[in-house]
């Protein structure tokens, strides 16, 4: 997996790129990609996968001009144009789902083939999706896995939020990404997608882990009704984070799009 | 020195175990514990005690804005300081201040300040908070990526609003609108003094240093825990280079309770204090700092929030709390000496005095306040005497006022009552 930058009009985007095959976009969720990379080898094995930063991310430069839905939308339509790509397959995992679907949206003869991972965008009032931006770093595990106690070892792995230091880091990274991801999530991860999905052309699959607590799998069947022709595949045992729980079968059910 | 009569307005009945049983004393506290009939009087005794310190000799009176809060009971200053204005005679009305990010349009603010301005005869002294992230971000759904951007907006167009001689449109990015002309406009010419309550963003440093608006640390950590933050705001005031270092160019909020002895202080207050400093400021980390609030070059500098996870108040007794500064308390004479300590060290010329302490009953507040108007600020006035007419921070009330609920005598008038006229 290689890091790499192109220039956008408004942005240095960083962006991972490994594989060969049919060009996929992955776009990531409000956590970054940290947690996905293996996953994301995996996939690279079947795809030529390109991995887009949102700006703020990892290492990347903010974007201070990304203030609202249709700006990272258009966004990310220019990373896909400086990609050189055309039509890839295009794969987005919670907060990169809804991009996913806004892209889809508003370009609908671009995108024939949408993979979205436990994508937000919708709103249930009868399923509220509990407030991240709201959540100490300990009770994360709670709502992002299957098995909590194993990611919570994998979350606090090398963390110590005594030292100064490293809580500064942290504070940092923090302020850094979900500043950038609060733009299209808070207080409400919802900016007018549903009136939106009917536009979506592309073959679409809805992937989801069963035991999803963050983006339950009540949404799966909101995406399905708003997308003409959408597959859902519900993977059990897996929580939120289903591409770092069950990459394998991620990857199975967007192969199922060529 | 300048001094302002602050009252938060806390609920005064939380109960006992309210620590253990909730989870924060703001944005999602539970809404059974508040009862609007206790309320009536709650709000009648706080406003009672802002006019009797209106009528002891405080520069100020002073009220802020907090949401879903039980420590703040005040979701709009401007009602507060609007009943305080007709009430009140030569004491300034301190609104520190209207979050005016908040305000749809913020056009609000400038509308409703003037108002204040006109019925106050020129009382207003005005402020623009940027408002906490509880308040602004969870409360009020302000994105907090975007908060900073739509504070400096909503700023620019009430500065405009009550400078322009003519209609104008303004084209913001946040508010748009086609016809601004308020009216009223504020008395105080070309505006009300401006005062910023930060807590310790550079950007806020800046922003008052460049406007020429005073910089208030609203904090309760007290001053000797506030001094770091000060200092950084005076580190750059001097890097930015600006005219003066007028201490008026900074004001602190300090928490303070007189009695006629050091002993009185603690058997009247540490029970009221202990209920501020353990029930009131219960609130959760979570809602402490919403990322992208605060700015990367600010948590850079290791500026956090007063309510992070790592400053939060433990169970403090009230040794603790007197002995590190968060409270300034005992006889008039151990307050002098320790307001003095704090005026000097913060180098601050305005003091906004929190005197009505969690539930602490009327009379004792009363208590406090007077033992303080009479023993202690007399003796404080002294200080700064390089810039005792700096007048730039402060209002200027107009010379001849209204009186309120002067009415003439019908029979007076020419014609009968009731015929034409």
């Amino acid at each position: 997996m290689q890091l790499k930058t192109i220039q956008t009009k408004r942005a240095a985007v960083r962006y991972y790129e490994s594989g060969e095959g049919w060009p996929l976009v992955f776009l990531h969720g409000a956590g970054g990609l940290d947690m996905d990379l293996g996953f994301l080898d995996a996939l690279a094995q079947k795809f030529h996968v390109y991995a887009p930063l949102v700006p703020g991310y990892g290492d990347s430069e903010e974007c201070e001009e990304l203030r609202d839905m249709l700006d990272f939308t258009l966004h990310t339509w220019d990373v896909v144009e400086r990609l050189g790509l055309k039509d890839p397959i295009l794969t987005g995992f919670s907060m990169g789902g809804m991009i996913a679907s806004e892209m889809a949206a508003i370009a609908p003869n671009d995108v024939s083939r949408l993979a979205l991972i436990a994508p937000a965008g919708l709103w249930m009032d009868q399923h509220p999706i509990p407030d991240i931006f709201a959540m100490l770093p300990y009770q994360l595990p709670d709502y992002l896995f299957y098995d909590v106690e194993a990611g919570a070892k994998i979350m606090s792995a090398g963390s110590n939020m005594s030292d100064p230091k490293f809580l500064q880091a942290f504070l940092v990274q923090n302020a850094r990404q979900l500043g950038a991801a609060g733009k299209i999530l808070f207080p409400i991860p919802e900016r007018g997608l549903a009136s939106r999905l009917y536009r979506i052309k592309a073959k679409t699959m809805l992937i989801w882990g069963e035991g999803d607590k963050l983006v339950p799998p009540v949404y799966a069947k909101a995406f399905q009704q708003g997308i003409a022709g959408a597959e859902v595949i519900m993977i059990p045992r897996a929580g939120h984070v289903v591409p770092f729980e069950k990459p394998a079968e991620v990857i199975g059910a967007i192969a199922r799009l060529q | 020195m300048r001094f302002t009569w602050f009252n938060l307005m806390p609920w005064p009945y939380l109960p006992d175990d309210f620590r253990e049983k909730n989870r924060s004393v703001w944005v999602d506290i539970d809404p059974n514990l508040f009862d609007p009939v206790k309320g009536h009087q709650v709000y009648n005794n706080y406003l009672d005690l802002l006019e009797y310190a209106g009528t002891l000799g405080f520069d100020g009176i002073g009220v802020n804005e907090h949401h879903q809060n039980a420590y703040g009971l005040m979701p709009s200053p401007n009602l507060i300081a609007a009943s305080l204005a007709r009430r009140t005679d030569d004491v300034a009305l301190v609104v520190l201040g209207a979050s005016i990010a908040l305000y749809n349009p913020p056009l609000r603010v400038a509308e409703e300040f003037a108002m204040l301005d006109c019925i106050s005869g020129g009382r207003l002294v005005a402020g623009f908070p940027v408002g906490t992230s509880m308040d602004t971000n969870y409360c009020y759904g302000t994105i907090p990526g975007l908060t900073r951007e739509k504070y400096r907006e909503a700023h620019e167009l009430i500065k405009r609003a009550w400078a322009a001689r003519e209609p104008f449109a303004f084209n913001g990015r946040y508010t748009k609108l086609r016809y601004v002309n308020p009216w009223p406009k504020p008395i105080q010419q070309p505006h009300p003094p401006i005062h910023i309550p930060g807590g310790g963003s550079i950007e806020t440093f800046d922003f008052c240093i460049d406007n020429t608006y005073s910089y208030s640390y609203l904090s309760f950590g007290g001053y000797i825990r506030g001094q770091a933050l000060m200092q950084g705001y005076w580190d750059r005031v001097a890097e930015r280079n600006a005219p003066d270092t007028s201490p008026y160019r900074a004001g602190f909020a300090q928490t303070i309770c007189v009695g006629e002895t050091d002993a009185e202080a603690e058997r009247l207050y540490a029970k009221h204090v202990s209920y501020f400093y353990n029930r009131c400021l219960h609130v959760y980390p979570g809602f402490a700092d919403a990322p992208g609030y605060r700015t990367i070059k600010t948590i850079q500098k290791g500026i956090l929030s007063q309510y992070a996870p790592q400053t939060m108040f433990q169970e403090l007794p009230w040794k603790e709390l007197v002995d590190n500064g968060s409270v300034i308390a005992g006889s008039p004479e151990t307050v002098t000496q320790r307001m003095e300590d704090l005026i000097k060290k913060l180098r601050v010329g305005n003091i906004f005095c929190l005197m009505q302490i969690g539930d602490m009953p009327k009379d004792k507040c009363m208590h406090s306040t007077r033992l303080f108007a009479e023993k202690v600020m007399p003796k404080l006035r002294h200080l700064f005497p390089e810039y005792s007419d700096d007048g730039r921070f402060w209002c200027k009330p107009l010379a001849k006022r209204a009186k309120p609920g002067s009415l003439p005598v019908e029979s007076e008038l020419d014609s009968p009552v009731g015929a034409e006229r």
